[in-house]
């Protein structure tokens, strides 16, 4: 607030390491609380969506409000299964890159609820431009867990050919886009996307994933004007959890309301969604899809949670952030939530939810020594080196094939 | 075959490409209802309706990202920059994700964008209408760049270029927009309709992308060159009345080697010339690379006439523009040279 005279500012996060994280200043709306206007109301008429927080499940674990999807205990189970198995592979991968089996590996730990719940609202036949931490989406859509570790460990059946660092998937046959690991890029990209499938007559949409610190790149600014501009087909998610490597998500936001509340001024539907309730991101999900597929357009949307573990192995979150932040964070953990959400209808129990987490702990492990029998980055066998002068044009060029004859491959 | 200027030929390029291809989209700043600001789209949307050539916002990252996720779902966009000087906006788009997306994806997905766009001096631009950043793109693999010199080639290198499966970087050199430059700054505008490449069938052609032109058959050194100055080129050699075999590179990313080292062997003498300024410039790469092909046939240095290491001048443009003058010292240099 101003004291009068202008001074230089530069805005810095409440907690530090060995501060006592406190989220009782966060004014969140409480689950059920929020609207739901028609998915083809106009952006205009529906703002406060973009202030408040659509939430469906609550304190209790209970699905209340209008926003609640209603979605079959199987369906739930399901989302839940891909969310433990979104959880138990990335721990296992982390530990295996801490044993040297792969260059780099990058959690969602926290977070899976985004990438799990998203993807199961929208068709297979969308087409979505992920960011680095929507691995939830591949399981969502039944990819090959062997040929996902198979791409992690760069070896000869990577279907990139090792040319990605791990976790910079791309999934053509799952309408999965190639993850750039340049960010913000595919903002727009999913919008010309969109475009085309609309230009095509398709019933097809995209949606495409940022994180809180890429709205204040530039493509985040290309991608909310065309999206408007040409009313495409596409949802816009901004994952808002809170952390961009080590630097906090006020650096990005500056004195807007939220991030959501960005979308407004591009005249887009503009929602805020409890990033860690499956249900609500869900049903944001499907609202937005609608809305797309009927021709009102895009849905700009900021899902608010938290990144849980580091943003990648290689930096460490204690050295700028208090270790402790997300046991206390507001919004509880989106697997423990939907997990108690099935227990109190009756349609799960510890038991059950201690199979499952067998169950995907042994097929991971299985599956790893599926993917390491193809070979490993260190110990080979890798796509042949001849690889690398492939793809670069649709046909190799004298340049290229002179290179290639240097190499002697 | 009627004569068109080079505006008039890329418009049939476009009129082709829309006509036989649904896939064919047109976008730009100013490129629909307008027809671009020196008119290469116009009528097109009138004739092809709105969806198939139309007005893109202020945004060049913006115009070259939507091009790219079209691609990708089976169109095959001509993206308008309007001005060379303004592509550096798109240039992360471009560089890492237009160029690459074949190559990272493993060919699972990829984007064959033309991004057309007016290019380099001589109008009196200034700093931010004149550049010539073709050396910027020819160093990022991935991306064909073309800079056709005539309207004959414009259209057929255009139409080659989107029935492409690469994404292509192509420049128009706007000088010769509406007629050759010989380089003399004052000397009045002559017509396409006096020059051979003016000629310009109605229909539906391709020049292969990748093959260069000797436009001027000689034995007493060797000119390469793009764009505007091969007719700088050709009127610098018969004013000075020197024998220059000149060859009109047309294709940048993949250059035509075979005849340039040809040519090379044949004459032992080079010129290497361009717009841009001389740092790094396109030229460089040549030089080095006939050196290592041609080394045992080269009698005289390899000669660089290029822009200066300067931004583009306004007032002194003349004195940065490598026209007709400087292009007879550089000929007469490279063959006096013992």
């Amino acid at each position: 607030m101003s004291n009068g005279q202008s001074r230089f500012h530069v805005p810095a996060p409440p907690f530090r390491p060995g501060d006592a994280p406190d989220f009782s200043h966060l004014d969140l709306q409480k689950a059920g609380e929020a609207k739901r206007p028609d998915p083809l109301t106009a952006a205009s008429k529906m703002t406060d969506l973009a202030f408040g927080l659509i939430g469906v499940l609550d304190h209790n674990h209970q699905a209340v409000g209008e926003w609640d999807p209603r979605l079959a205990p199987e369906m739930l189970r399901e989302g839940l299964s891909h969310m433990v198995l979104t959880r138990i592979y990335d721990a296992r991968m982390l530990k295996l890159q801490r044993q040297g089996k792969m260059s780099f590996y990058m959690k969602s730990l926290g977070e899976e609820a985004v990438a799990v719940a998203g993807a199961m609202a929208l068709n297979f036949s969308d087409t979505v431009f992920p960011s680095y931490r929507q691995q939830g989406i591949l399981f969502a859509r039944g990819r090959n867990i062997v040929d996902m570790m198979c791409h992690c460990i760069s070896n000869s059946r990577d279907n990139l050919k090792g040319r990605q660092l791990p976790v910079h998937y791309t999934w053509a046959e799952g309408n999965f886009f190639s993850i750039s690991g340049n960010l913000g890029t595919q903002f727009p990209q999913a919008v010309g996307y969109a475009m085309a499938c609309a230009y095509k007559g398709e019933d097809t949409i995209t949606a495409s994933w940022i994180g809180d610190g890429t709205t204040a790149a530039p493509d985040f600014h290309a991608a909310m004007t065309l999206a408007s501009t040409y009313r495409a087909p596409v949802i816009l998610n901004v994952v808002n959890n809170q952390w961009a490597i080590s630097t906090y998500q006020g650096i990005a936001k500056g004195d807007a309301a939220t991030f959501a509340s960005k979308g407004l001024g591009y005249g887009l539907a503009s929602l805020r969604v409890d990033g860690n309730d499956f249900l609500a991101v869900y049903a944001a999900t499907k609202w937005a899809a609608d809305r797309a597929r009927k021709g009102g357009g895009a849905t700009f949307i900021e899902l608010f949670t938290y990144r849980a573990d580091a943003h990648s192995t290689s930096d460490d979150p204690a050295r700028y952030r208090p270790k402790n932040e997300f046991e206390v964070w507001p919004l509880g953990d989106p697997i423990e939530r939907l997990k108690n959400h099935l227990i109190g209808l009756g349609e799960w129990d510890e038991d059950r939810h201690a199979k499952l987490e067998e169950q995907m702990t042994a097929l991971v492990v299985k599956s790893y020594k599926e993917a390491e029998s193809h070979g490993t980055l260190h110990d080979g066998p890798l796509s042949p080196t001849h690889t690398i002068f492939e793809d670069v044009y649709a046909t190799e060029d004298w340049r290229l094939r002179r290179q290639r004859q240097d190499l002697g491959v | 075959m009627p004569a068109m200027n080079m505006l008039q030929a890329l418009n049939s390029a476009m009129d082709v490409l829309l006509d036989k291809h649904p896939e064919t989209v047109i976008f730009g700043e100013d490129s629909g209802y307008f027809g671009g600001v020196f008119g290469a789209t116009q009528g097109l949307q009138k004739k092809y309706g709105l969806d198939r050539v139309f007005d893109a916002p202020i945004n060049e990252a913006a115009i070259a990202a939507m091009a790219i996720g079209m691609a990708a779902k089976g169109l095959k966009p001509i993206a308008e920059i309007q001005f060379a000087d303004y592509i550096f906006p798109a240039f992360d788009q471009i560089v890492s994700e237009m160029s690459r997306l074949r190559y990272r994806s493993a060919g699972q997905f990829v984007s064959p964008v033309v991004v057309r766009s007016p290019w380099g001096g001589g109008i009196r631009g200034g700093q931010t209408h004149s550049m010539s950043p073709e050396a910027f793109f020819t160093h990022v693999p991935g991306v064909k760049v073309v800079v056709p010199s005539n309207p004959y080639d414009a259209k057929g290198m255009l139409i080659a270029a989107s029935e492409g499966d690469d994404p292509v970087i192509f420049f128009e050199p706007k000088r010769i927009y509406n007629g050759p430059f010989d380089g003399v700054p004052d000397a009045p505008l002559s017509s396409w309709a006096r020059h051979p490449k003016g000629e310009v069938p109605e229909g539906h052609y391709r020049v292969e992308l990748g093959k260069a032109e000797i436009v001027r058959e000689g034995e007493a050194c060797t000119v390469i060159t793009y764009g505007t100055l091969v007719h700088v080129a050709v009127n610098a050699a018969e004013k000075a009345g020197i024998d220059a075999e000149i060859i009109d590179l047309k294709t940048l990313a993949p250059y035509d080697i075979e005849t340039i080292v040809a040519s090379v062997n044949k004459t032992g003498r080079v010129v290497v010339a361009h717009e841009a300024p001389r740092t790094s410039g396109f030229g460089a790469e040549l030089a080095a690379q006939i050196q290592e092909e041609c080394f045992y046939a080269l009698e005289a240095p390899i000669f660089r006439l290029t822009g200066w290491d300067t931004p583009y001048p306004h007032a002194h443009e003349w004195a940065y523009f490598p026209g007709q003058a400087r292009f007879i010292r550089a000929l007469q240099t490279v063959t006096e040279a013992r």
